[in-house]
């Protein structure tokens, strides 16, 4: 992608859509912009008819406990006929994190989204079906928020006892 | 018991009870889910008419990892993740950080790479053409594919001394040259593999059974793939041109003279033949990435994120404190958020990776071939027979031990 057609999509982006592209960058060669959530199902109906982003790459969050909102939002897009990408991002805060889903505009996004409710708890309005997918359906917590703790899982040795569970009735 | 009031029972399609869906569980432990899958089936007889895929049986957290360890100690765990194209993880895995922290890699572990890369794309194949065969009754096909692959391994081994889990990329280069002799053994394997792979294709490519369970079964449009994510051979055999190392080369492609195969239909045949012809343009890539060898260093010079050379550590205090410092901390990224991508042999692996500018991915995100591969499967398993859907989750070649992480 040539620096001028990325420049130009970016100001298409914020002519049309004045309020909600709130920042673009460009790093080393990858185009994100960031997209109030009230704003981002129009931005991204705008991408895929308009601008020929056809190909929806993933879905995902980074957590950012310190900032406020607190979680990024992102989906990466390409067009395929261009050969061009461009990232999309918003944000969501605590406690109820929640932004729109764009499985209306890419129905590949359904599992991706399903994911990142799994691991980050954030939820997508409009998701037909927000289910946990990689951790059991029972599962408490959200394993890649920051504030979980990796290998916190309590493991019960022979000898101890865990809430009144007998170590023999565990491993039946 | 003999039912005696049988004559009593009121007749006629006004009295049949409504059809009623049986939900059948294939997996988690069905030997066509390579890996544990469970697919829950709703059935009308034989017809499947919704299917629910419940993955995450292998869902081991690498991305949590993967925030825990620096980016050197990163790239064994991309490798577990693909078990059976571990090489294109790990060039997948630091080519992000490549591009994060912006090194120049030399041409002769670029070339290194390609070998490994496409040396994996033939034995993941090979697997998959055995096990898929063996999951439609071939059962010869697989000791032959496991055979062939066995050879890939081989030389897997003879260079990292791992045959599967390689680990052979460091940031800016690879970790190993080539050992003396390899390049023969690897010239052996090239010359063998056409005539294995023909052996192969007269036994399946006209074979009129193969054709009944593959052809016009698990059909996907190009359109509907393209909004399914779906990428890869299943991408290609809807008739997308569409291969990372063609449309965004890496690793120097854009040297090598070699086809990326399209398909027509998007049956699971297509499927198929693509794979087929894949190896046959991996070969032809190996035999030229061996013919073009570069010489000169595997690694980059920059100390800041390569080891010094062993030699240099009695001589100069500069490497001395270079080495301590990559041992034990490591190098920082910048700040930022890169996204790096290869073709692995079942699509588009990418690598969202997100820096605070510390010695560790503050978030690295997979985007798994697998994942968004299988993602399709209960669009094209509806209205098929329970056979075929064997034969469906066959073609997409999904492993869940990538699809997971």
């Amino acid at each position: 992608m040539s620096a001028n057609s990325s420049d130009t999509l970016v100001q298409r982006l914020g002519d049309r859509f004045k309020t909600a592209i709130q920042e673009s960058s460009d790093f080393r060669g990858d185009l994100s912009v960031v997209v109030d959530p009230a704003g981002l199902v129009d931005v991204a109906r705008y991408l895929r008819d308009q601008e020929g982003f056809d190909y929806l790459l993933y879905a995902t969050a980074v957590d950012w406990p310190a900032r406020d909102p607190r979680f990024t939002v992102v989906w990466e897009v390409r067009s395929l006929a261009d050969k061009t990408r461009i990232r999309i991002k918003t944000t969501a805060a605590m406690p109820d994190p929640h932004v729109p889903s764009l499985t209306s505009v890419w129905p590949a996004a359904n599992w991706h989204e399903r994911e990142t409710w799994d691991l980050f708890g954030i939820k997508f309005d409009g998701h037909a079906d927000l289910r946990r997918i990689l951790m059991p359906p029972t599962w408490e917590g959200f394993p890649l928020r920051k504030d979980y703790v990796s290998f916190g899982e309590p493991v019960i040795f022979s000898d101890q006892k865990l809430e009144g569970l007998e170590p023999d009735a565990i491993r039946g | 018991m003999v039912k005696t009031d049988i004559a009593q029972e009121p007749v006629g399609p006004e009295h049949e009870p409504e059809t009623e869906w049986m939900e059948l569980n294939m997996g988690p432990h069905h030997p066509s889910t390579h890996g544990v899958l469970r697919v829950r089936l709703k059935l009308d007889g034989e017809i499947v008419r919704d299917a629910d895929a419940d993955i995450g049986y292998l869902h081991t957290g690498f991305e949590k990892s993967f925030e825990d360890k620096t980016y050197t100690q990163g790239i064994t765990f991309s490798d577990r993740m693909d078990y059976l194209a571990p090489p294109i993880n790990n060039v997948g895995f630091v080519s992000a950080v490549e591009k994060l922290i912006g090194v120049e890699v030399p041409p002769r572990a670029q070339a290194i790479r390609v070998i490994m890369m496409e040396l994996a794309r033939v034995s993941s194949h090979e697997l998959w053409l055995g096990t898929t065969g063996l999951d439609l009754g071939v059962y010869s096909g697989f000791f032959y594919a496991w055979r062939d692959r066995d050879l890939a391994l081989d030389l897997n081994e003879a260079y990292s001394g791992v045959r599967m889990m390689t680990s052979f990329t460091r940031v800016g280069g690879v970790a190993w040259d080539l050992p003396e002799g390899w390049l023969d053994q690897l010239q052996k394997f090239i010359d063998v593999m056409p005539a294995r792979l023909d052996d192969f294709e007269s036994m399946l490519t006209d074979n009129p059974i193969w054709h009944q369970r593959l052809k016009g079964v698990g059909v996907i449009s190009a359109h509907d793939a393209i909004e399914a994510g779906v990428t890869g051979p299943v991408l290609r055999a809807s008739g997308v041109n569409y291969d990372v190392r063609k449309a965004f080369p890496y690793c120097g492609y854009e040297n090598y003279d070699f086809e990326v195969p399209v398909g027509t239909n998007g049956d699971c045949y297509d499927r198929y033949r693509m794979r087929v012809a894949e190896m046959r343009q991996s070969l032809r890539i190996l035999q030229q990435a061996v013919d073009n060898l570069p010489g000169g260093p595997w690694i980059t010079s920059d100390r800041k994120v390569a080891l010094p050379p062993r030699s240099e550590l009695s001589k100069s205090m500069e490497a001395v404190i270079h080495q301590f410092r990559l041992v034990s901390e490591g190098f920082k990224g910048p700040v930022g958020d890169v996204y790096a991508f290869v073709e692995s042999p079942r699509g588009e692996l990418g690598f969202y990776l997100v820096s605070d500018g510390t010695n560790k991915p503050y978030r690295m995100k997979v985007r798994p071939p697998s994942f968004c591969n299988l993602q399709s499967l209960r669009k094209l398993v509806q209205g098929v027979l329970v056979a075929d859907v064997i034969a469906i989750m066959g073609s997409l070649d999904f492993i869940l031990g990538d699809c997971d992480r």
